[in-house]
């Protein structure tokens, strides 16, 4: 507890402050880019992405080892992974516009083969390096044990920058996601529009790589957006509210994870998102189950039996009933006419 | 290709092409129905259904996992349903949210609980392990005549022959309702077939098959093997039962070849150590819908066909 608290606080060493910080930047980022996606209906084209990450970081620690070098330099690992994502991305595009094939087809087969090769790559470099380990493995469920100083920067700087980027695009992103139509009459490129936040999307993909993993780092993405539709209507706060649950979830999770060296950072990123997430499905007011259903109780009856039977007594009174002179829709039937009346006019309606 | 063959190779070909056309039969119809992903999404929840059967039982029974497994898969099919409802959201985005959470609850109890210790743990799901299922008992050829030793052939292989009978007779019994189901829902229930009905058997076919296979052979084939070799087939073919028994085709010379490219490729290149079986079948199968995408007959969308 006193450890979470500590890390929580930034207060768990110099590292872990950064890979804090580099999350809850990276989480704001991809809270934002996700709502983007999500929007426009490509919520797991990411997911391709992400698995089109591993030959790419496969591939770098090869090219890197080739050179001489040691194969572990974050940057040079990402820019792999960077790489043969773009070429997910594009064979996704491929496939759904050039072929007949359905988008959700492409994706699996995409996320599939790319993984798949990257599976080969890494039993080849387990092979090349018996023994020693590459340390690759964090990348699939990612780890924030033992991260290198340098590496915690990279992270941060990434997340920062996405940051930066979706601040400057926020206005075209929000108008693009909500409505095409008027976004194309306002003058603003929908194509170009679209790409940026594929682009944006495969960058915080990327970035996110090291702590949150390529099985996981779509969940990133897709739940801040998802959740934060329970709580608002408006482009802005949505984009905004999006931003803050990425953030609170990337921050909280790293800080638990720090609490001990067993504990995965990416699966808990997710389950504090998706913590987050089922909170606002059950309590957001207006759009969440229990709101829904204390309305629908509301609602149901269009009129209730004791509505009913007043309506009926009104209009079968005489002038001088107690029930002209004394009601005011408030006071109970039955303290304003004899039992035995509202028995017989209950029969009446049935 | 003596006894070595026998022993070491055949058994593992063999669950590969069992586990991949059982995977690739159902996926045609998923992919028509434009459910491609299920398969996807059921591989990543099978894991924490394991795991929780596993600490359940505190043994790895296959029929207690698969149990685990199945209860997971339908459990997060409910749960999709329920987001997409309630959240309205698209169900890719639905889809996106549960498969992930489940598949991170599972990583964390598999990290937490100590179950990682034997030999659950993530990579071993993701990669399977088709190299490690051998036949000890086989001398050469001649075994596969001899009872006693067809007797130690590896249990799994049984359960994925059973899984691809049961998607075969599945197939050819409701072929017309299925069809109807696939491509004319309305049709299908004006006429009293229960679209419904079947699609749910669908859904819990692929399922099992999923379970089958992963427990065997690992995530990524079931996931390739769901959508890689019907969408190819689709390339190639208007015909739905053609396409059918061509992504079946495709999916066994993908497994087969796959795992002798794995094996032995990396040999005849002068290394020393083979690759992952499994990655490779999928690139395998990823190479045929390459092509396909390339050259495949039918692979652009038809235009509307002209009033007569």
């Amino acid at each position: 507890m006193m450890l979470f608290l500590e890390a929580l606080l930034l207060q768990a060493g110099r590292n872990a402050a950064l890979v804090s910080v580099g999350a809850a930047l990276l989480g704001l980022s991809a809270g934002a880019a996700g709502t983007f996606m999500v929007l426009r209906k490509r919520a797991l084209v990411a997911d391709a992405m992400a698995h089109a990450t591993l030959p790419g970081v496969a591939l770098a620690f090869l090219v890197m080892v080739a050179f001489g070098g040691e194969g572990r330099s974050l940057l040079g690992l990402l820019l792999g992974a960077a790489a043969t994502a773009a070429l997910g991305l594009w064979a996704v595009e491929c496939l759904t516009s050039r072929t007949r094939l359905p988008e959700d087809a492409s994706i699996g087969a995409v996320l599939s083969v790319t993984f798949g090769a990257g599976l080969v790559l890494l039993t080849v470099i387990q092979a090349m390096s018996a023994g020693q380990q590459a340390g690759l493995e964090g990348f699939l469920l990612g780890s924030t044990a033992g991260m290198l100083q340098a590496d915690a920067l990279t992270v941060a700087a990434g997340g920062a920058i996405a940051g930066l980027v979706i601040w400057a695009l926020r206005r075209p992103m929000a108008i693009v996601a909500f409505d095409e139509g008027y976004a194309a009459t306002a003058g603003i490129d929908v194509r170009r529009t679209d790409l940026a936040g594929m682009l944006l999307v495969l960058f915080v993909t990327v970035a996110g790589l090291r702590i949150v993993g390529l099985v996981l780092i779509v969940a990133l993405l897709i739940i801040p957006a998802v959740a934060a539709r329970f709580w608002t209507d408006r482009a802005g706060v949505l984009l905004a509210v999006a931003a803050g649950i990425g953030g609170v979830s990337g921050w909280v999770g790293t800080a638990l994870s720090a609490t001990a060296p067993s504990l995965p950072a990416g699966p808990l990123v997710v389950l504090v998102a998706a913590g987050i997430f089922a909170a606002s499905l059950l309590f957001a007011p207006g759009r969440g189950a229990v709101a829904r259903a204390r309305a629908a109780r509301r609602a149901a009856p269009i009129l209730s039996r004791e509505e009913s039977l007043r309506w009926i007594a009104l209009r079968h009174a005489d002038p001088s009933s107690p029930l002209i002179a004394q009601d005011d829709g408030r006071t109970p039937l039955s303290a304003l006419l004899p039992v035995e009346q509202i028995a017989g006019l209950d029969r009446r309606i049935g | 290709m003596g006894a070595e063959f026998v022993q070491l190779s055949l058994p593992p070909i063999m669950i590969g092409i069992c586990a991949a056309v059982a995977c690739a039969l159902p996926g045609n119809f998923l992919l028509l129905r434009r459910q491609a992903l299920l398969g996807d999404a059921v591989s990543h929840v099978v894991l924490p259904g394991m795991v929780v059967a596993f600490l359940l039982t505190g043994a790895l029974a296959p029929i207690a996992m698969m149990l685990g497994a199945l209860v997971a898969a339908l459990l997060a099919v409910v749960l999709i349903e329920a987001v997409r409802r309630w959240g309205n959201v698209e169900p890719g985005a639905a889809m996106g949210t549960v498969f992930t959470t489940l598949f991170a609850v599972g990583v964390l109890l598999l990290e937490t609980t100590g179950a990682s210790g034997v030999h659950l743990d993530v990579e071993h799901a993701l990669m399977g392990n088709l190299e490690s299922l051998i036949w000890f008992a086989a001398s050469d050829w001649g075994s596969l005549l001899d009872p006693a030793a067809l007797a130690g052939l590896p249990p799994e292989l049984g359960r994925l022959a059973l899984v691809l009978v049961a998607a075969v007779l599945y197939i050819a019994v409701l072929r017309r309702p299925l069809v109807a189901a696939t491509f004319d829902e309305g049709f299908a229930r004006a006429t009293g077939q229960r679209p419904a009905a079947v699609g749910l058997g669908l859904v819990a076919l692929a399922a099992a098959a999923a379970v089958t296979a992963f427990e065997a052979v690992g995530a990524i084939i079931v996931i390739a093997m769901f959508v890689v070799p019907p969408a190819t087939a689709r390339l190639l073919t208007d015909r739905l039962w053609t396409q059918v028994w061509l992504s079946a085709g495709l999916a066994a010379l993908s497994a087969a070849l796959g795992y002798i490219l794995a094996g032995y490729g990396p040999l005849w290149l002068g290394g020393e150590h083979s690759v992952s079986a499994a990655g490779m079948i999928a690139v395998v199968s990823g190479l045929g819908l390459a092509l396909a995408a390339r050259l495949g007959p039918r692979r652009h969308r038809r235009e509307a066909l002209p009033l007569p």
